[in-house]
């Protein structure tokens, strides 16, 4: 896009631009990122080591880079959505062949200054270029097999990649973020439909088959299956997490047991309480008033996106927009779900709050391409 | 280019439907999130906060103080010793085999205790928790322990600790009676009902014999408690509250441990059973027991090797044969005939049976031990010389029955209630007895065999003397181990009035007394010389073997001919002072040949012993034993007993 495309009244320039940003969601990720370093000083015991201090750093960086992201026009980034993309697959097939193993996956890449985990650049990279993708293709072609075969292509190659590593999270996160670009941009209903019946179908045919003659997988995967889904089989190994876990949060109640008084987060009882857990130990010293408040900032980031690309005249920057809120509320309710034992643990952090580094950049200039959608849609 | 405009209206309008169809879902997993998050952070907030609680709080149980022993002078028999030990933290340590290395310079450690150590350190270290001290080695002296602490700068995680464990000062000479302690087993846990959540204390001790276990509950005393925060490692973050124990009471018996060392020195080399008996209260003097064992050696943790030694000894010395021990009482249990036949007023005291020197009952032959006979008899002369002919006269007049309830009336056959191990029953047997134990007829022969205490009769060291303690007073005397428990007098053994015949009771005392101290008394070499602490007593001997009839023309086997196992069983009962009797006593050695040869001179010794209150003067013995009787009290006093440390040996 460009402005030229558009009858436009006013075009912000310069610092002016500033002005234009989408101040209520800078406020909003500022509070979460805060109700985060928060935490982090909690979980260390009372310290800005060995986790908060980092992640300010990191967040303040971050936070540049968005605006840096955000002054950029729209229109460039969108004529680079290919470019980045094809980028975050060979980063991703470099993971393959020279990553570092770190925790019995595959997953960073040493750049030198920074260690990058490729397949959180893509989960952005992919959003872009499938805006891109339905920014160019005309509208009457979105439902022909052929131009819905293509997209799909290009969410399964990076999805079988990120599996390979392996990192079941991020490959579901993966598939349904591009799934719901599709969806947004207008893929036919009949498309999904299909989809998911054939998914469940699926499901219901290998449980089914269990234990008769024609049963379509070995008995241990059964096992394997039936430990990721209720952990509580196996209750000192996985299954000691997700229960520590939902002790924690359970056990703060209404308003919860008070800052640095967890005592499930500071007996280390919880497991990954800087990382993909962060959540339970704000629950537990917070209680349900804490909790429920993060997922209403949340809700609100999400909703002042969804209201910032509705406004939006630009297809490439309404479904970008769009995108990027919908894989953030999937970072943030698949974690939710995880830790309270809605869902099973596949390590999914969650957004801003969670101690890491690539997460939390690779976060921050998503919404820095919001922003310039923000910044740049034709007024 | 312009883009058309209609194309950017339908476009916004299909993603404004489909963000809006999105946006339902979304607000839908939100609410479901926001639910699950009502569901358990309030409605089930408390049940959580009481896993979380349990998570964290720890309840460590502090063992109380163990309650002491002490004999009727105040003298501990068993105590508490301060034990030290080393333990090290191995996180604590850095390089722990240097610090060990370092360690073993200092004070002297078993090799097997090394690695023991280095193997648990091992294991803490993989389970992740390094904090948890590991003991190096146990029973430091304080000198150890001295250097230790001294050199603590240079032993990072070294540190010496304290505990309490039992000690039993006077070695074997108690064994029997105290028992020892040991760590509570599967095998205990299985076996007795106790809630008590000591004894799931890893290596607790609990009494496993003797007073030890039968007073557990009252030297155990309770648990305290501290509560403890860990962390999800196990490790202490701090304690909430502490809360002591209390402490087992303290129990006084009423053994005499100088009396009883010296009995267990008497009976030394032989393998006996003698019980002392006080007849003003029940209590019980000395239950001595050899050979006898050190329990010293069982707190410890007894080695194989010990072990087996004490289990192979043919002596038995782990057996306690006062109160365990049951035996053929032989001529001790005429007193029991006599008195049945005199109460039933079968026959008369002065009446007289002939004694040919054997009775034929139904064409069986019994013999009395004199083969020549007495002649005729009386009660008097019957007991005195031992005739055994009188016995089978009067017991086929009383008939069984009628003697088995002397026999109890009088302590024999019924378990007397004490606080030790494995205290016999005895036997007093009756017709209804082998009718429904043995399902056969009871004979009249069985009846005479029972009149002389052979055959079905069977009875321990400790129901002899309170048979003999019940004789000498008429009174129900109940043995009594216990005095004080907590410094509360526990009731007297002095029973009521046994309800015998005063008139038939003097004359069995005078028969008594006339063993003893008449020419022709069969303990006539035993007498005590000095006139206010004379003996009256019975003297047994008690057959383990048939003499065929074949044998007894032949010539009967001398005892000293036959092998240990097959000698008779030699028995003493008596009390002295014979004219107011103050103490009783039984001796039973066993296969230690005739009872006025083997068990009386025991006797005798004992109960000067213990009327003296230490070694009596050589005027109480008769002139022509007295110098054999100095080197003997020569030879005990030389006999210090092992791990009494000299205690009240003044």
């Amino acid at each position: 896009m460009s402005y030229l495309e558009y009858n436009t009244k006013f075009v912000p320039t310069g610092l002016r631009k500033l002005w234009y940003l989408n101040w209520p969601v800078i406020m909003l990720l500022t509070a979460v990122a805060c109700a985060g370093f928060l935490m982090l000083y909690s979980v260390a015991g009372g310290s800005t080591n060995p986790w908060m201090e980092p992640q300010m750093k990191r967040f303040a960086a971050g936070m540049v880079l968005m605006i840096v992201v955000a002054m950029v026009p729209i229109w460039f980034w969108r004529n680079m959505a290919f470019v980045a993309f094809g980028g975050s697959l060979l980063l991703l097939l470099a993971v393959e062949f020279f990553g570092e193993v770190n925790m019995g996956a595959q997953r960073w890449i040493n750049l030198g200054f920074m260690r990058l985990q490729p397949s959180e650049l893509t989960k952005i990279t992919m959003v872009m270029f499938l805006a891109a993708y339905y920014d160019w293709l005309p509208n009457n072609k979105t439902s022909h097999p052929f131009w819905v075969a293509l997209p799909v292509l290009f969410i399964l190659a990076p999805t079988v990649l990120v599996l390979n590593q392996p990192d079941l999270g991020t490959a579901l996160l993966l598939l349904m973020g591009g799934a719901t670009v599709m969806f947004l941009a207008g893929v036919h209903w009949a498309y999904f439909a299909t989809v998911i019946g054939a998914g469940v179908g699926g499901i219901v045919a290998v449980f089914q088959s269990r234990g008769t003659p024609w049963q379509l997988l070995k008995d241990y995967q059964y096992r394997r299956i039936d430990t990721f889904l209720d952990p509580a089989n196996d209750p000192l190994g996985a299954g000691y997490h997700i229960t520590q876990a939902k002790i924690a949060l359970g056990s703060g109640g209404w308003t919860g047991r008070g800052f640095m008084q967890g005592t499930q987060s500071r007996l280390n009882f919880l497991p990954e309480k800087h990382t993909d857990f962060i959540f339970t130990t704000l629950a537990e010293e917070f209680g349900f008033v804490g909790a429920f408040g993060l997922l209403v900032l949340y809700l609100l980031i999400v909703g002042f996106c969804v209201i910032s690309a509705l406004s939006n005249r630009d297809r490439f920057a309404s479904l970008l927009t769009l995108g990027i809120a919908m894989t953030f509320f999937l970072f943030f309710a698949v974690n939710m779900a995880m830790v309270t034992g809605l869902a099973p643990v596949v390590g999914v952090p969650l957004p801003l709050v969670s101690y890491g580094g690539s997460a939390m950049l690779v976060l921050l200039v998503a919404f820095g391409l919001v922003q310039s959608a923000h910044v740049h849609k034709p007024r | 280019m312009k883009r058309s405009p209609k194309d950017v209206a339908e476009s916004a309008r299909t993603i404004s439907r489909r963000a809006l169809v999105m946006g339902g879902v979304q607000l839908g997993v939100i609410g479901a999130l926001g639910l699950r998050l009502q569901a358990m952070q309030v409605e089930q907030a408390d049940q959580f906060r009481l896993l979380a609680e349990e998570n964290r709080i720890n309840i460590r149980l502090l063992p109380p103080a163990r309650g002491l022993i002490f004999d009727r002078n105040g003298i501990p028999i068993a105590a508490n010793e301060q034990n030290y030990r080393v333990v090290m933290v191995s996180e604590d340590a850095g390089d722990i085999g240097e610090v060990l290395a370092k360690l073993t310079q200092l004070v002297e450690i078993d090799p097997a205790d090394l690695t023991r150590a280095m193997d648990e350190m091992q294991t803490q270290m993989q389970r992740g928790s390094p904090f948890v001290p590991v003991t190096i080695a146990d029973r430091l002296s304080w000198e150890d322990v001295a250097r230790i602490n001294l050199n603590t700068p240079t032993l990072p995680g070294v540190s010496a600790e304290v505990g309490l464990s039992r000690v039993y000062p006077w070695g074997a000479d108690l064994a029997h009676v105290v028992g020892y302690v040991g760590p509570v087993s599967s095998y205990d846990l299985s076996r007795i009902d106790d809630a008590d959540p000591l004894l799931q204390i890893p290596r607790f001790q609990i009494g496993k014999t003797g007073a030890e276990n039968k007073l557990e509950h009252t030297l155990r005393g309770s648990a305290g408690d501290r509560r403890i925060e860990v962390n999800a490692a196990g490790r202490i973050m701090r304690e909430l509250d502490r809360r002591e124990g209390t402490p087992g009471e303290d129990v006084q018996l009423t053994i005499d441990s100088r009396l009883q060392s010296y009995v267990q020195a008497r009976l030394d080399g032989e393998s006996a059973g003698a019980v002392v008996i006080d007849l003003e209260n029940g209590d019980l003097r000395a239950v001595a027991s050899a050979p006898a064992f050190d329990p010293n050696l069982f707190v410890r943790g007894i080695s194989t090797k010990d072990w087996t030694a004490l289990n192979e000894d043919k002596y038995r010395p782990l057996a306690a044969k006062a109160v365990q021990g049951t035996y053929p009482p032989g001529s001790t249990f005429k007193m029991v005939a006599a008195l049945a036949a005199m109460e039933d007023g079968v026959v008369a005291p002065d009446e007289t049976v002939y004694c040919p020197g054997f009775t034929d009952v139904f064409n069986i032959r019994f013999h009395c031990w004199k083969g020549g006979g007495h002649g005729n008899i009386n009660l008097h002369e019957s007991l005195k010389q031992s005739c055994d002919c009188y016995y089978y006269e009067i017991a086929q007049r009383v008939g069984i029955d009628k003697m088995a309830v002397m026999a109890r009336k009088l302590g024999l056959g019924i378990k007397h209630d004490l606080p030790l191990s494995a205290v016999a029953a005895g036997l007093a047997p009756d017709k209804e007895w082998k009718s429904s134990v043995r399902g056969e007829d009871w004979r009249i022969g069985d009846t005479v065999n029972a009149s002389i205490g052979q055959g079905y009769v069977l009875a321990s060291p400790l129901q002899l003397a309170v048979m003999t303690a019940r004789i000498a007073t008429g009174h129900e005397i109940k043995p009594r181990l216990v005095r004080l428990i907590d410094g509360v007098e526990q009731p007297s053994g002095r029973g009521e009035s046994l309800g015998l015949n005063e008139n038939t009771l003097r004359r069995i005392r005078a028969s008594m007394t006339d063993v003893c101290n008449h020419r022709r008394g069969t303990a006539y070499g035993s007498r005590i010389t000095a006139d206010e602490y004379k003996m009256a007593g019975k003297t047994g001997t008690s057959q383990v073997r048939r003499i065929t009839p074949e044998e007894r023309a032949a010539g009967v086997t001398k005892n000293e001919d036959l092998p240990w196992e097959r000698r008779d069983h030699a028995l003493f009962v008596g009390y002295a002072p014979s004219d107011n009797p103050r103490y009783a006593v039984s001796v039973v050695v066993e296969h230690g040949g005739g009872g006025s040869r083997a068990a009386a001179p025991i006797a005798r010794d004992i109960i000067l012993q213990a009327q003296y209150g230490g070694p009596p003067p050589l005027e109480a013995y008769p002139s022509s034993v007295r110098d054999r009787i100095a080197a003997q009290q020569e030879r005990i006093n030389a006999r210090i007993p092992p791990g009494s440390k000299g205690l009240g040996r003044a």
